[in-house]
């Protein structure tokens, strides 16, 4: 997800931007007279049909029905449909065969060889201090006692990044090779996206079962939109001139993709499978949920006894897995961008140097049989569940209330609740259906052209629709009170780092593992912090989406051209000046972006929030999980979707940006 | 231009052929049994093996926890274990993906469509513990306040009970969304004022449990027995209108006329059908599988405030009782 800031499209150029405005002012206010004539004769229609504020029930479309007698049809019919034993069931049976042959090969080349193995693939592709990187993660979850369930998950990944992006390479080639095909594409990714998972693993388990198959189809969903979104971005993106050359040589179609364009597109090929990595790995722990075995279902097992130390000592690989793979594909992708010209001794390079990691993997391998283990040695383990239990005791004790001046995290908590989230959500609730249509309507129209506000409109009405009026509202409460916490901390520490190297180079770790931690360890930690309810949900989402902001919002205050900062301040402007007058208008895209991102990264954890007491929509999706109820968390699903929708739309005011979530 | 773009729509068809021909390919070889799918991670060579699942309360891995350990030291095999939610682990015991469920709490949907219907599922009798769902209070506050133990009184102690959470309302506390509850109807039904507050997990709701009785704060929970938490947190039952099968009966039609307090249900185990009737050691042991509420206990104890390993416990439960699960071995 690091990644994503760097293939954010710019808006509009800088320069442009005043006159922009000032044409947009006069738009809008013809903008608003339209949409207020319009509201002047729909509104009473609407009232002096369906009096209620709330949204009308002859509106809605009751799902119940058609949902419950499709998971009874699938129930009944797995075991003899052709469908299942043909095609499915085949399916299935090939997940679980080469993620054995994955798991069979680890546990044969042993803790030895895979911590040589993967070292030293590293160090070839992406140098030195990778390469101890990831020989002191792999010592780490060995030393956590986590080897195993660390080669059950690594089977897993590797089975199911290389299926993402079979899959997201298809679909991205098909994409950036057909316009029509494109155009049908996008919104289906977005979807794919923005779905919460939760939402999906339902119906993936009502067909395959819990376990394995339906986990890694799960995580294929999840993780194959990026790949399709960058293959189809380079694709399309390769210099027009370089091709018309190639073609003017002769060349065919194949070869022109083959030759010119693929090669062209190599740094967003390889961007892709870098956000492939990390969007599989934070699926590993949701996963768990349906019997995906290995480190997510330690932590899952883990919660069940309220052990947030056993919790982080099988999530701190996850989270060194997720880093190791992150920096090794990134030092690739960079070194191929820049088309470097071969470096270090000539041992080091083409085929001898992997024929040279493969011998010494082997080695390794035989090393380690003759010593005895194969398995991490058992001597060899810290037991670090009890300290950080303690620690957690400890720190909550300590902070949860009666600290002087300040308050306790628990007062804090409670006056979010009663100060923010409270009237917020009232007065959403109260506001009637048509004036939120409208309100939401304005917004997008004045930042976007009428047909951002079309759909941004549409989202919000399907809410109504699916019967989820009152439950949506409260969930918008809550992401909006999270978002607006967010983008406060996000700006403020942004802008802070973007001044300073130095804070910037001791966030960079800190920010790695907000991202990459599963949500499910923090769980524990912020009930027992700030009290089950929605101030726990809202506290998960912010330290959830503030890294992606921060990064944002640093890269694009950076990014800013000197020259301006400079001439600013030979005019006599102090730093503050500079900053607000000169720095942040100029990084004005960049900051959308992580408003964007903020939104995105929030709603990811509504359902997160669903486990702490944050109630609405979130927990409908547990609880259409928990109870098998396909209706109930497939339309809380759809819904979250629809929200996502309408507040991207609402926040992003320039031409579609070129990704997504993650990508 | 006109012609390439013929040339890549045919390419593009071609792909869309072949991967049609792949899928064909794949069906071509016959059928194939979407019952039949264990773990990749089972034990490789032949090795026999079990499938337990484990559901997300201790009571439930301390079931496991012993079976565990006695099927694999005391009759060789090898025992994998599944985390899954209620409903969703009867889908995968019918399916075969999982053997056995040691405790449910009474799924009667479920029962009749997998039991009675289509008889992939076997019941296989109670486990000998009985479970208990009701609203409880905290001992420190109840020893304050003794009559607050009845129903009839609760809302006289609505406002001491209020958080942020539930507004201008006393606090009730339910927890995960996949347990058994009809409190929202409990305290409409009964012109209680109160607000029913869903943890969302059982996680949570321990959390902010051991959190009040810390700072020796009243709280009303929804709670049921047996559980590891007394021992830590003692609390006393609060009295609703006595159970009785009339009530249940009206509730069975319209869940939100309940107006009654929750039933005592002795817990029961299921068996995927092919396990049961296999006839295997483990098989018989699983079905001789029975204990006591104090047995249980005593496990989870272990488990969930001693900080040991579910493995480290069963170990040291079946240390100490071999007169207990003696009996559960299959005869030679």
């Amino acid at each position: 997800m690091t990644a994503a800031t760097t293939t954010a499209s710019t808006a509009a150029a800088p320069a442009r931007q005043s006159a922009l405005q000032a044409a947009l002012q006069s738009r809008g206010l013809r903008k608003i007279l339209v949409l207020a004539v319009a509201a002047a004769v729909l509104v009473p229609l609407a009232h002096a049909k369906w009096s209620s504020g709330t949204w009308p029930s002859d509106l809605t479309v009751d799902l119940n029905g058609p949902l419950g007698r499709t998971s009874d049809w699938i129930i009944d019919n797995r075991d003899s449909h052709p469908l299942f034993v043909y095609f499915l069931g085949h399916l299935s049976n090939a997940v679980v065969i080469s993620v054995r042959a994955v798991y069979q090969l680890l546990l044969l080349l042993g803790w030895t060889g895979v911590t040589a193995g993967v070292t030293l693939v590293a160090w070839r592709v992406a140098g030195v201090r990778i390469a101890a990187t990831a020989l002191v993660s792999f010592a780490v979850s060995g030393v956590l006692d986590m080897w195993l369930p660390t080669m059950q998950t690594l089977a897993l990944m590797i089975v199911a990044v290389v299926a993402s992006v079979v899959v997201g390479a298809l679909l991205g080639l098909a994409g950036g090779l057909s316009e029509r095909l494109f155009k049908i594409l996008r919104p289906v990714l977005d979807t794919m996206q923005v779905l919460p998972a939760f939402a999906y693993l339902l119906p993936v388990v009502l067909v395959f079962g819990i376990g394995v198959p339906a986990a890694l189809l799960a995580t294929v969903v999840y993780a194959a939109p990026p790949m399709a979104r960058l293959t189809a971005l380079g694709l399309r993106g390769a210099d027009p001139g370089v091709l018309e050359a190639v073609t003017s040589l002769g060349a065919t179609g194949r070869q022109r993709l083959l030759t010119a364009r693929l090669p062209l597109a190599r740094k967003e090929l390889l961007l892709g499978l870098n956000q492939t990595i990390m969007m599989a790995l934070s699926m590993a722990v949701i996963a768990s949920m349906i019997g995906a075995a290995g480190l997510g279902d330690r932590v899952y097992q883990a919660l069940a006894s309220v052990d947030v130390g056993a919790a982080l000592a099988a999530a701190v690989p996850i989270v060194l897995l997720a880093i190791v793979m992150d920096r090794t594909t990134a030092a690739a992708g960079e070194r191929m961008g820049a088309d470097a010209a071969p470096r270090g001794p000539k041992l080091l390079r083409g085929w001898y140097a992997w024929a040279g990691v493969a011998v010494l993997t082997v080695l390794a391998t035989v090393a380690g049989r003759l010593a005895g283990s194969t398995i991490w040695p058992s001597g060899w383990t810290v037991a670090i569940a009890r300290p950080v239990n303690d620690f957690k005791e400890w720190m909550v004790d300590h902070l949860y209330s009666g600290v002087p001046v300040v308050g306790g995290t628990a007062d804090w908590a409670a006056h979010f609740t009663s100060w923010v989230l409270d009237p917020l959500r009232d007065g959403l609730t109260a506001l009637p259906w048509w004036g939120a249509l409208l309100i939401v309507a304005a917004l997008a129209w004045l930042i976007g052209t009428w047909r951002t506000a079309l759909t941004a409109t549409l989202a919000l009405a399907a809410i109504g629709v699916l019967g989820v009026w009152k439950p949506s509202m409260n969930t918008l409460s809550q992401v909006l009170a999270a978002l607006a916490v967010t983008l406060v901390l996000g700006f403020g520490i942004g802008i802070l780092a973007a001044g300073s190297k130095r804070l910037e180079a001791i966030l960079r770790p800190v920010l790695d593992v907000m991202q990459t931690m599963p949500q499910f360890v923090y769980l524990i930690p912020v009930v027992a912090l700030f009290a089950v309810g929605r101030a726990p949900a809202a506290a998960a989402a912010v330290v959830y989406a503030l890294p992606a902001v921060i990064r944002i919002t640093t890269q694009g205050l950076r990014q800013v051209d000197p020259g301006a900062m400079e001439s600013a301040r030979s005019l006599g402007a102090t730093r503050w000046q500079t900053l607000r007058q000169v720095q942040l208008p100029l990084a004005r895209p960049a900051l959308l972006l992580a408003v964007n991102q903020g939104v995105v990264l929030v709603l990811a954890v509504v359902i997160i929030g669903g486990l702490v007491g944050g109630g609405a929509l979130g927990y409908d999706v547990v609880t259409g999980l928990a109870k098998g109820d396909l209706a109930l968390g497939l339309v809380a699903g759809v819904a979250i979707v629809c929200l996502g929708l309408m507040l991207d739309r609402v926040t992003q005011p320039t031409q579609r940006r070129t990704t997504g979530k993650g990508a | 231009m006109s012609r390439t773009r013929t040339r890549t729509r045919i390419r593009v068809a071609g792909a869309a052929a072949l991967a049609g021909a792949t899928l064909l390919a794949l069906s071509g070889c016959g059928k194939a049994d979407m019952t039949k799918q264990g773990s990749p991670f089972q034990a490789a060579g032949g090795q026999r093996s079990v499938t337990l699942s484990v559901q997300t309360w201790v009571g439930a891995q301390a079931n496991v926890a012993v079976a565990k350990y006695l099927l694999e030291h005391e009759l060789k095999y090898h025992v994998d274990t599944v985390q899954v939610d209620e409903i969703p682990a009867w889908d995968a015991l019918s399916q075969g993906r999982v053997d056995a469920i040691l405790e449910d709490w009474g799924h009667p949907d479920q029962e009749q469509r997998y039991v009675k219907d289509k008889k992939t599922i076997t019941a296989g009798g109670g486990n000998g513990v009985t479970g208990h769902i009701g609203w409880w209070v905290p001992k420190y506050w109840a020893d304050k306040h003794p009559d607050v133990t009845d129903w009839k009184n609760l809302n006289k102690y609505a406002d001491q009970l209020r958080t942020s959470e539930s507004g201008s309302k006393g606090q009730l506390m339910d927890g995960s969304p996949s347990y058994v509850t009809n409190d929202k109807a409990l305290v409409k039904n009964l012109k209680l004022d109160y607000e029913v507050v869903f943890a969302g997990s059982e996680a949570a709701q321990i959390t902010q449990i051991q959190q009040f009785a810390k700072q020796q704060k009243p709280f009303l929970t929804y709670w049921y027995e047996p559980q590891w938490l007394f021992n830590q947190v003692p609390m006393v039952e609060v009295k609703l209108p006595e159970y009785s099968d009339a009530c249940a009966e009206k509730g069975k039609k319209d869940p939100d006329s309940i107006d009654c307090a929750y039933p005592t249900t002795p817990l029961q185990k299921f068996f995927n059908t092919e396990f049961a009737k296999g006839g295997s050691d483990a098989a018989a042991f699983l079905k001789n599988f029975h204990w006591t509420k104090e047995n249980q206990n005593e496990v989870s104890e272990m488990i969930a405030s001693k900080g040991m390993s579910a493995d480290e416990a069963g170990k040291a439960w079946v240390e100490k009782h071999p007169e207990v699960w003696k009996k559960w071995l299959p005869k030679k």
